[in-house]
Protein backbone atom coordinates (compact mmCIF):
# COMPACT_ATOMS: atom_id res chain seq x y z
CA UNK A 1 0.00 0.00 0.00
CA UNK A 2 2.97 2.35 0.39
CA UNK A 3 4.79 1.30 -2.26
CA UNK A 4 1.34 2.13 -4.14
CA UNK A 5 0.94 5.86 -1.89
CA UNK A 6 4.58 6.05 -3.27
CA UNK A 7 4.11 5.55 -6.96
CA UNK A 8 1.29 7.93 -7.25
CA UNK A 9 2.93 10.87 -5.55
CA UNK A 10 5.58 10.48 -8.17
CA UNK A 11 3.21 10.43 -10.80
CA UNK A 12 1.51 13.46 -9.12
CA UNK A 13 4.51 15.34 -9.03
CA UNK A 14 5.48 14.66 -12.88
CA UNK A 15 2.31 15.89 -13.83
CA UNK A 16 2.74 18.68 -11.58
CA UNK A 17 6.00 19.35 -13.63
CA UNK A 18 4.40 18.99 -17.03
CA UNK A 19 1.56 21.43 -16.31
CA UNK A 20 4.46 23.64 -14.48
CA UNK A 21 7.17 23.55 -17.13
CA UNK A 22 4.99 25.61 -20.25
CA UNK A 23 3.05 27.90 -17.61
CA UNK A 24 6.44 28.74 -16.78
CA UNK A 25 8.15 29.41 -19.92
CA UNK A 26 5.23 31.71 -20.56
CA UNK A 27 5.63 33.60 -17.83
CA UNK A 28 8.84 34.39 -18.32
CA UNK A 29 10.11 33.62 -21.73
CA UNK A 30 11.96 35.51 -24.08
CA UNK A 31 8.89 36.59 -26.85
CA UNK A 32 10.04 34.88 -29.91
CA UNK A 33 7.10 35.52 -32.22
CA UNK A 34 7.29 39.32 -31.24
CA UNK A 35 11.76 39.63 -31.03
CA UNK A 36 10.98 37.52 -35.03
CA UNK A 37 8.96 39.77 -36.54
CA UNK A 38 10.63 41.47 -39.35
CA UNK A 39 7.54 44.03 -39.40
CA UNK A 40 6.54 46.67 -36.41
CA UNK A 41 3.29 45.29 -37.49
CA UNK A 42 4.26 41.90 -37.24
CA UNK A 43 5.88 42.84 -33.96
CA UNK A 44 3.14 44.64 -32.38
CA UNK A 45 0.52 41.90 -33.05
CA UNK A 46 2.82 39.26 -31.51
CA UNK A 47 2.96 42.24 -28.14
CA UNK A 48 -1.32 42.26 -28.28
CA UNK A 49 -0.33 45.89 -29.57
CA UNK A 50 -2.29 45.75 -33.23
CA UNK A 51 -3.71 49.11 -33.05
CA UNK A 52 -2.38 50.93 -30.12
CA UNK A 53 -3.46 55.32 -30.18
CA UNK A 54 -1.08 57.85 -30.77
CA UNK A 55 -0.19 59.88 -27.80
CA UNK A 56 2.02 62.84 -26.13
CA UNK A 57 2.12 61.34 -23.06
CA UNK A 58 5.51 59.55 -24.10
CA UNK A 59 8.84 61.31 -24.47
CA UNK A 60 11.33 60.24 -26.53
CA UNK A 61 14.66 61.45 -26.24
CA UNK A 62 16.60 60.42 -29.01
CA UNK A 63 19.62 62.09 -31.61
CA UNK A 64 18.34 63.62 -34.61
CA UNK A 65 21.57 62.58 -36.13
CA UNK A 66 23.18 59.74 -35.12
CA UNK A 67 26.87 59.70 -36.69
CA UNK A 68 27.24 56.22 -35.16
CA UNK A 69 24.29 53.59 -35.93
CA UNK A 70 26.51 51.19 -33.88
CA UNK A 71 25.17 53.24 -30.38
CA UNK A 72 22.05 55.20 -30.31
CA UNK A 73 20.81 56.48 -26.89
CA UNK A 74 17.47 56.42 -26.61
CA UNK A 75 15.36 57.91 -23.54
CA UNK A 76 11.77 57.38 -22.67
CA UNK A 77 9.79 58.29 -20.16
CA UNK A 78 5.57 57.34 -19.82
CA UNK A 79 3.82 60.06 -18.74
CA UNK A 80 0.41 57.68 -19.35
CA UNK A 81 -0.98 57.33 -16.09
CA UNK A 82 -0.91 53.43 -15.19
CA UNK A 83 2.11 52.70 -17.28
CA UNK A 84 2.75 48.55 -16.98
CA UNK A 85 5.42 47.95 -19.68
CA UNK A 86 7.14 49.66 -23.04
CA UNK A 87 8.27 48.70 -25.93
CA UNK A 88 10.95 50.27 -27.95
CA UNK A 89 10.76 49.09 -31.87
CA UNK A 90 13.62 50.61 -34.42
CA UNK A 91 11.15 50.49 -38.16
CA UNK A 92 13.39 50.25 -40.28
CA UNK A 93 15.87 47.28 -38.44
CA UNK A 94 15.49 43.79 -39.83
CA UNK A 95 13.62 42.91 -36.46
CA UNK A 96 12.55 46.10 -35.63
CA UNK A 97 11.56 45.34 -31.67
CA UNK A 98 14.49 45.94 -29.38
CA UNK A 99 13.72 45.66 -26.35
CA UNK A 100 10.54 45.76 -23.81
CA UNK A 101 10.44 46.59 -19.89
CA UNK A 102 7.65 45.37 -17.39
CA UNK A 103 7.78 47.65 -14.86
CA UNK A 104 6.47 46.79 -11.44
CA UNK A 105 5.64 48.14 -8.02
CA UNK A 106 8.52 50.43 -7.54
CA UNK A 107 10.16 51.37 -10.99
CA UNK A 108 8.91 53.85 -12.96
CA UNK A 109 8.42 53.80 -16.79
CA UNK A 110 11.92 55.86 -17.55
CA UNK A 111 14.78 53.98 -19.42
CA UNK A 112 17.48 54.68 -21.30
CA UNK A 113 18.79 52.31 -23.57
CA UNK A 114 21.63 52.28 -26.44
CA UNK A 115 20.74 50.54 -29.64
CA UNK A 116 22.07 49.75 -32.91
CA UNK A 117 20.48 51.03 -35.93
CA UNK A 118 21.01 49.78 -39.28
CA UNK A 119 19.41 52.77 -40.98
CA UNK A 120 17.63 55.92 -40.63
CA UNK A 121 14.05 55.00 -39.10
CA UNK A 122 11.27 55.58 -36.72
CA UNK A 123 11.80 54.94 -33.48
CA UNK A 124 8.51 53.45 -32.20
CA UNK A 125 7.61 52.88 -28.40
CA UNK A 126 4.53 51.51 -27.49
CA UNK A 127 3.16 51.69 -23.70
CA UNK A 128 0.75 49.55 -22.10
CA UNK A 129 -1.66 50.90 -19.49
CA UNK A 130 -4.94 50.01 -18.34
CA UNK A 131 -5.32 47.26 -20.79
CA UNK A 132 -4.91 49.28 -23.55
CA UNK A 133 -2.07 50.54 -26.00
CA UNK A 134 -0.75 53.78 -26.56
CA UNK A 135 2.71 55.08 -28.55
CA UNK A 136 4.54 57.70 -29.86
CA UNK A 137 7.40 58.04 -32.67
CA UNK A 138 10.49 60.05 -33.40
CA UNK A 139 12.29 59.82 -36.54
CA UNK A 140 16.54 59.14 -36.35
CA UNK A 141 18.91 60.24 -39.07
CA UNK A 142 21.87 57.56 -39.15
CA UNK A 143 25.00 58.63 -41.03
CA UNK A 144 26.68 54.84 -40.59
CA UNK A 145 24.67 51.84 -39.93
CA UNK A 146 25.57 49.84 -36.96
CA UNK A 147 24.31 46.38 -37.34
CA UNK A 148 26.66 44.36 -40.04
CA UNK A 149 29.97 45.51 -41.28
CA UNK B 1 30.74 33.72 -17.23
CA UNK B 2 32.81 36.40 -15.67
CA UNK B 3 32.16 39.17 -18.19
CA UNK B 4 32.29 42.67 -16.24
CA UNK B 5 29.31 44.19 -14.79
CA UNK B 6 29.17 47.41 -13.67
CA UNK B 7 25.92 48.95 -11.64
CA UNK B 8 26.13 52.88 -10.28
CA UNK B 9 23.17 53.66 -8.28
CA UNK B 10 22.78 57.00 -7.08
CA UNK B 11 20.05 58.26 -4.54
CA UNK B 12 18.00 61.88 -6.13
CA UNK B 13 15.26 62.71 -3.29
CA UNK B 14 13.82 59.53 -2.97
CA UNK B 15 14.30 58.27 -6.79
CA UNK B 16 17.33 55.97 -7.80
CA UNK B 17 18.95 56.41 -10.88
CA UNK B 18 20.36 52.98 -11.30
CA UNK B 19 22.91 52.49 -14.31
CA UNK B 20 24.31 49.71 -15.56
CA UNK B 21 26.90 48.28 -17.79
CA UNK B 22 27.08 45.29 -19.04
CA UNK B 23 30.29 43.19 -20.70
CA UNK B 24 28.66 40.89 -23.99
CA UNK B 25 29.06 41.08 -27.53
CA UNK B 26 25.78 41.39 -28.37
CA UNK B 27 26.41 40.00 -31.80
CA UNK B 28 23.71 40.29 -34.34
CA UNK B 29 24.23 37.13 -36.16
CA UNK B 30 24.65 39.65 -39.64
CA UNK B 31 28.28 41.21 -38.84
CA UNK B 32 31.57 39.29 -40.79
CA UNK B 33 34.78 38.74 -39.24
CA UNK B 34 38.11 39.14 -40.37
CA UNK B 35 37.59 36.10 -42.88
CA UNK B 36 34.11 37.00 -43.99
CA UNK B 37 32.67 34.18 -41.89
CA UNK B 38 29.28 35.64 -40.51
CA UNK B 39 29.68 35.79 -36.54
CA UNK B 40 26.70 33.33 -34.66
CA UNK B 41 24.22 35.24 -33.23
CA UNK B 42 24.90 35.88 -29.26
CA UNK B 43 22.80 38.15 -27.33
CA UNK B 44 21.18 38.76 -23.99
CA UNK B 45 17.97 37.88 -23.81
CA UNK B 46 16.33 38.93 -20.50
CA UNK B 47 17.40 41.53 -17.77
CA UNK B 48 15.63 41.59 -14.18
CA UNK B 49 16.58 44.30 -11.74
CA UNK B 50 15.57 43.51 -8.15
CA UNK B 51 15.51 46.14 -5.23
CA UNK B 52 16.17 44.36 -2.09
CA UNK B 53 15.09 41.42 -3.34
CA UNK B 54 11.88 42.08 -5.01
CA UNK B 55 11.80 41.88 -8.75
CA UNK B 56 10.88 45.58 -10.00
CA UNK B 57 11.64 45.51 -13.66
CA UNK B 58 11.77 42.63 -16.24
CA UNK B 59 13.11 43.28 -19.39
CA UNK B 60 13.51 40.98 -22.69
CA UNK B 61 15.95 42.31 -24.69
CA UNK B 62 16.95 41.66 -28.77
CA UNK B 63 20.28 41.70 -30.80
CA UNK B 64 19.37 44.92 -31.43
CA UNK B 65 20.66 46.51 -28.08
CA UNK B 66 24.30 47.85 -28.20
CA UNK B 67 27.17 46.06 -27.69
CA UNK B 68 28.26 46.45 -23.87
CA UNK B 69 24.76 47.21 -23.20
CA UNK B 70 24.52 50.16 -21.00
CA UNK B 71 21.24 50.92 -19.22
CA UNK B 72 19.24 53.04 -16.73
CA UNK B 73 16.46 52.52 -15.13
CA UNK B 74 14.49 55.02 -11.95
CA UNK B 75 13.37 53.10 -8.73
CA UNK B 76 11.29 55.09 -6.38
CA UNK B 77 11.10 54.66 -2.56
CA UNK B 78 14.37 53.68 -1.97
CA UNK B 79 17.03 54.47 0.40
CA UNK B 80 20.78 55.13 0.91
CA UNK B 81 22.06 51.25 1.47
CA UNK B 82 19.44 49.71 -0.50
CA UNK B 83 19.92 46.82 -2.72
CA UNK B 84 19.76 46.62 -6.51
CA UNK B 85 20.69 43.33 -7.81
CA UNK B 86 20.80 43.19 -11.58
CA UNK B 87 20.94 39.85 -13.91
CA UNK B 88 20.80 38.34 -17.41
CA UNK B 89 20.52 35.43 -19.05
CA UNK B 90 21.77 35.37 -22.91
CA UNK B 91 20.74 32.60 -26.23
CA UNK B 92 23.49 30.46 -25.02
CA UNK B 93 22.06 30.26 -21.66
CA UNK B 94 24.58 32.19 -20.41
CA UNK B 95 24.01 34.26 -17.26
CA UNK B 96 25.71 37.00 -14.47
CA UNK B 97 24.36 38.83 -11.82
CA UNK B 98 25.91 41.17 -9.93
CA UNK B 99 24.53 43.64 -7.07
CA UNK B 100 25.39 47.14 -5.31
CA UNK B 101 24.40 49.50 -2.77
CA UNK B 102 22.44 52.38 -3.57
CA UNK B 103 24.86 55.81 -3.02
Amino acid sequence: MDACRRTTLKAGAALALLLLVPLRALAAGWNKAAFGSKSTADALKALGAASPADTKDIVIEAPQIAENGAVVPIEVTSNVPGTKSLAVLIEKNLFPLAAKFDFREGALPFVRVNVKMGESSNVRVVVEAGGKFFTAVKEVKVTIGGCGG
Amino acid sequence: MAEPMRIRATLKGDIAEVRVLMGHPMETGQRKDSDGKLVALHFIQEVTVKLNGKTVIESQISQSVSRNPLFSFRLKGARAGDKVEISWLDNRGDKNRFEAAIA
